[in-house]
């Protein structure tokens, strides 16, 4: 794809270091990182937080915070040397030749700005204005594939989704024709089906533009199926690098290799045996690092990896920074596969019979319907996860069966058999007891003025009702039950990594025993090896305590791992609902089908990709008949859109929302191939 | 409030009024035609209900009615906070979005600790100082605000500059330093790191994505400031003999006058309602995210 005309590279980093302030000291971020990326082609850089890959996005185009600064190398953009570059010709060149699209498109945008007025200013640079540069704008909006251009660019960005408002910024990229355009993360946060329409439209443009792109994830398999090439960093180094499919199937640094294994894939299920991890931390910014960084949580390292940093060793068209790349992957596991799981007894009684759950907010004068008709149990020591897109109602089931918000009149919610109060003030201390949560963001669920030695103690005496030698002697069992040490105990929460602080909260949450522990999101603020840690120690605890778990995650992966019954949910609504396995290998409901489909996989063997298309309509006002007619491809006709099917039975514990019948649904899925495995 | 404030007080309104050798009777006599004498209830009733219509009651002390008095000093304050308010929000905007432009360099320390340094002063110690460097060491400035009668625009102007410049002390610092923060925060923000790698200059950036953000906040600020600047200058309106509505306060507050104080205190309590009510307003109209709502 070169043109004879360009430099053979779109970027260029050489040696690159880059130091930030901390403390009074220069510590390092990136180190001697060197890098290239043709014309036209996508590198991938991935990594854990805190190994420095948004720093090499920040760096290329000179927007370090106030505190770092580059302390070596270079930095070719096209040829032009950008660390020499004076603020006028910096602008000029990230008016012309670089664009950046990040995380988070809602901060991204101007709030007080209208979509018009900040695509238009970006073709008055170029010295286009009035109505040829709404024209331009229009055109360009139109290219991102948004329907309507004109009445978009009237709005502000708040009047649009997540998912049109990275449209947007996509399109504010690459306004200028960029010859580089650094994309990071550009889909985490957004939902499964969204972040595949944005991959989808990137792929698309691709074909279209000739932009080479660096592509920094964190997701692995969003960078397998979106990269020519891959590097991965670790502590501010390439530890390994080279094409795609090559480094993700048959990976030769030890880190690579367990990051890959640390993913649950193919379907991995708890009782099948526990995910891998990777011990230890992320060296911290700054660390000394004599030999090769990985040295100390790798289970081959030798004493020549401690002191000797090994070179990239080129192994043809690929690189490789350890000693011993041959012998990668035959890195022992860091956790044993082999651990009981538990299986719930078939008789036992249910733990949690939720029956008609309904729940209306008032929005604006208009019902909300943000649950309707919801109807599950669960038995002890079994999973029941919940899945959809955000707004599907899956927060809002857990609040409700937790007291937090009652239900609207007319449902029940039974644990172990007795009915329990809508209201946590009606409830008995022991009912609030049987039923904890652990919060996705463990930073805000934490006071963090208390040590944790307080925090745990405080919840094992209002919930166990503990206190002295018997108080002390559960909190050291359940601070080992949770890996944490004693060490952990004296510290204030911001003083412990994610994950800890996650094992904490867990901590909390078992202190007085519980029947039912609600999951909320507990590992998507988490890095890939952290999470692998959290679902095996829930897993174990499950086995252990015979504790049930709702388990909400966006994740579908993650849901299969620890679930044994899945409920798909779609505005308030369960779509589907049945064992785990079911659910996934199908025939399943067209919107499960679809959100299957929507999940990035590390095999890049599926091509097509089912798109759902529009966004969810509001709750305040569904779609009449199916929910999902709206945006459903097996969409049969009227009778979709006038009667609302039942949940029906498709198999024994297998239910259904949808009026193909599920014979026929089993026909047309396997017509289509689908491939059904999430990665 | 200030009503039930009034009548719990120790003190007999009559009393008070006719001096402490004034015969009983006539006492007595002098609290029926107030009217002072009548349940509590039945007296704040027909109050509020006169003050709805207009009608602030009748002066104890200058019988006479209440309600010139308290517009006269309330135009008098008007005047002065809008000297003040003139002087100081384009100042102490200007002082916050510079001290952010150069944050942690030498400039930023001098605003953000001078302004922090006279905001905690108590302004009369400021109007002290400040009468004795302009208007007795320099003869500047007069030091009493109250201006010949007949004064004209300019004149009135100039005496109101002295009285004015304690209040500006006051708020600078408070004001500079709402701007500088929300100046920071908006530099720090996503947006102006689009715009910039959009490649806009940076004059382009900071006035068109993000001053109108960051100032946003200093706004509501400065709102909630401007019934301070109205009712909270009981301070400054005697040190410099000026007839606000603050001085007469004061005055009705030690002459046990209750139609004045009371008249007094409820306007200053609707300046403050009122200019909260423009503040949000305001902010509404400038924020597309209020103004338009979400499109849900």
């Amino acid at each position: 794809m070169t043109e004879p005309a360009k430099p053979a590279n779109a970027l260029e980093l050489h040696d690159l270091s880059v130091a930030y302030r901390v403390g009074g000291r220069n510590r390092a971020v990136l180190r001697n990182l060197s890098l290239g990326i043709g014309q036209g082609e996508a590198y991938g850089l991935v990594g854990e937080s805190g190994c420095g890959k948004s720093t090499v996005a920040l760096t290329v185009v000179r927007y370090l915070p106030r505190n770092g600064s580059i302390t070596g190398g270079a930095i070719s953009l096209d040829g032009q040397d950008v660390m020499k570059l004076d603020a006028e010709a910096l602008r000029r060149a990230r008016a012309e030749s670089v664009s950046m699209v990040y995380q988070d498109p809602g901060k991204a945008l101007n709030p007080s700005l209208r979509i018009g007025r900040q695509l238009t200013e970006i073709f008055e640079l170029g010295g286009v204005s009035g109505q040829a540069a709404s024209d331009k704008a229009i055109a360009m909006l139109n290219r991102v594939r948004i329907s309507d251009p004109a009445s978009v660019m009237q709005r502000y960005p708040h009047q649009l989704s997540g998912g049109m408002q990275q449209r947007v910024a996509i399109a504010m990229a690459l306004a200028n024709d960029p010859t580089m355009l650094i994309l990071d993360e550009p889909t985490t946060g957004l939902d499964a089906t969204v972040e595949a329409e944005v991959l989808d439209l990137i792929a698309q443009l691709r074909q279209e533009l000739s932009a080479s792109i660096l592509f920094i994830s964190h997701n692995l398999a969003v960078v397998s199926n979106m990269c020519d090439r891959v590097g991965v960093l670790y502590a501010g180094m390439l530890v390994e690098e080279g094409p795609t499919d090559v480094v993700f199937n048959d990976p030769r640094h030890p880190y690579t290799v367990a990051l890959l294994r640390c993913l649950p894939r193919g379907g991995q299920r708890k009782d099948h045996g526990r995910l891998d991890t990777i011990p230890g931390f992320l060296p911290g910014i700054g660390a000394a690092i004599r030999g090769c960084a990985f040295a100390d949580r790798c289970a081959l390292a030798t004493d020549r990896c401690r002191t000797e940093l090994p070179p990239l060793y080129d192994l043809g068209g690929r690189l490789s920074r350890c000693h011993y790349h041959e012998q990668a992957q035959s890195l022992p596991r860091a956790t044993p596969s082999d651990a009981a799981a538990s299986t719930p007894k078939a008789a036992a009684e249910s733990v949690l019979r939720v029956e008609g759950l309904n729940k209306t907010y008032a929005s604006h004068g208009h019902a909300l319907r943000a649950v309707k008709d919801v109807s599950v149990s669960l038995r002890p020591g079994e999973t029941l996860g919940l899945v959809g897109e955000s707004g599907s109602g899956k927060t809002t089931i857990a609040r409700l069966l937790l007291g937090l918000v009652p239900p609207d009149e007319g449902g029940r919610i039974e644990l172990e058999g007795k009915p329990l109060a809508a209201r946590l003030d009606n409830r008995t201390a022991d009912q609030i007891k049987a039923m904890q949560i652990v919060f996705q963001n463990p930073d805000s669920a934490l006071n963090r003025s208390h040590s944790i030695r307080h925090l745990i103690s405080r919840a094992l005496k209002r919930l166990a009702g503990l206190s002295g030698a018997a108080l002390q002697a559960r909190l050291d069992e359940l601070v080992r039950s949770v890996r944490l040490t004693d060490r952990h105990l004296a510290v204030k929460p911001r003083q412990l990594s994610g994950g800890l602080k996650q094992r904490v909260a867990i901590a909390r949450a078992f202190a007085g025993e519980p029947r039912i522990v609600v999951c909320d999101e507990p590992t998507s603020a988490l890095d890939v090896s952290v999470q692998a840690a959290i679902l095996n120690l829930l897993a174990d605890l499950q086995s252990k305590e015979h504790v049930s778990y709702i388990f909400i995650s966006h994740d579908l992966a993650v849901v299969r791992y620890l679930s044994d019954q899945i409920a798909v949910l779609y505005l308030g609504r369960i779509m589907e609902l049945g064992p785990s396995e079911n659910v996934f290998a199908g025939p399943h409901h067209p919107y499960t089908e679809a959100l299957l489909s929507a999940v990035p996989k590390l095999d890049q063997t599926e091509t097509s990709r089912i798109r759902l298309d529009g966004e969810i309509p509001s709750a305040t006002n569904p779609p009449s008949g199916c929910v999902f007619h709206t945006r459903c491809p097996r969409k049969l006709g009227a009778i979709c859109e006038e009667q609302e099917p039942s949940l029906a039975e498709a198999e024994p514990g297998h239910t259904i929302r949808c009026h193909i019948p599920y014979a026929e649904l089993a026909r047309l899925q396997k017509q289509k191939a689908v491939q059904t495995e999430p990665a | 409030m200030v009503f039930l404030g009034g009548q719990v007080l120790p003190g007999n309104v009559g009393r008070a009024i006719l001096g402490p050798f004034a015969d009983q009777r006539a006492v007595d006599a002098l609290n029926h035609s107030l009217g002072v004498d009548r349940p509590l209830l039945t007296q704040y009733g027909s109050w509020i209900w006169n003050f709805i219509q207009g009608d602030m009651g009748t002066s104890y002390i200058f019988r006479s009615p209440v309600a010139p008095f308290v517009i006269d000093a309330l135009g008098n304050s008007m005047k002065l906070a809008a000297v003040a308010f003139v002087l100081v929000v384009p100042i102490g905007i200007l002082g916050g979005v510079i001290a952010a432009l150069n944050l942690n360099r030498p400039l930023d320390r001098i605003i953000s600790l001078g302004g922090l340094s006279v905001t905690v002063l108590p302004e009369f110690v400021t109007g002290i100082i400040l009468i004795l460097i302009f208007g007795v060491w320099l003869r500047w400035l007069p030091i009493s605000a109250a201006w010949p009668r007949d004064a004209g625009f300019f004149t009135q102007l100039y005496y109101l500059i002295l009285p004015s410049l304690p209040l500006f002390l006051v708020l600078f610092g408070y004001i500079a330093r709402m701007a500088r923060s929300g100046m920071i925060e908006a530099l720090d923000s996503d947006y102006t790191r689009t715009a910039v790698l959009k490649g806009l200059p940076w004059r382009t950036v900071i006035w068109r994505h993000v001053l109108r953000n960051a100032l946003l906040p200093t706004i509501t600020v400065i709102a909630t400031q401007t019934g301070y600047l109205i009712g909270g200058l009981v301070v400054i309106e005697t040190l410099f003999r000026y007839q606000g509505i603050g001085s007469l306060i004061f005055t009705a507050a030690r002459g046990k006058d209750f139609p004045v104080l009371e008249a007094g205190i409820l306007t200053i309590g609707i300046v403050y309602a009122v200019a909260t009510l423009a503040a949000d307003f305001l902010y509404s109209v400038l924020n597309p995210r209020i103004r338009l709502g979400t499109d849900q």
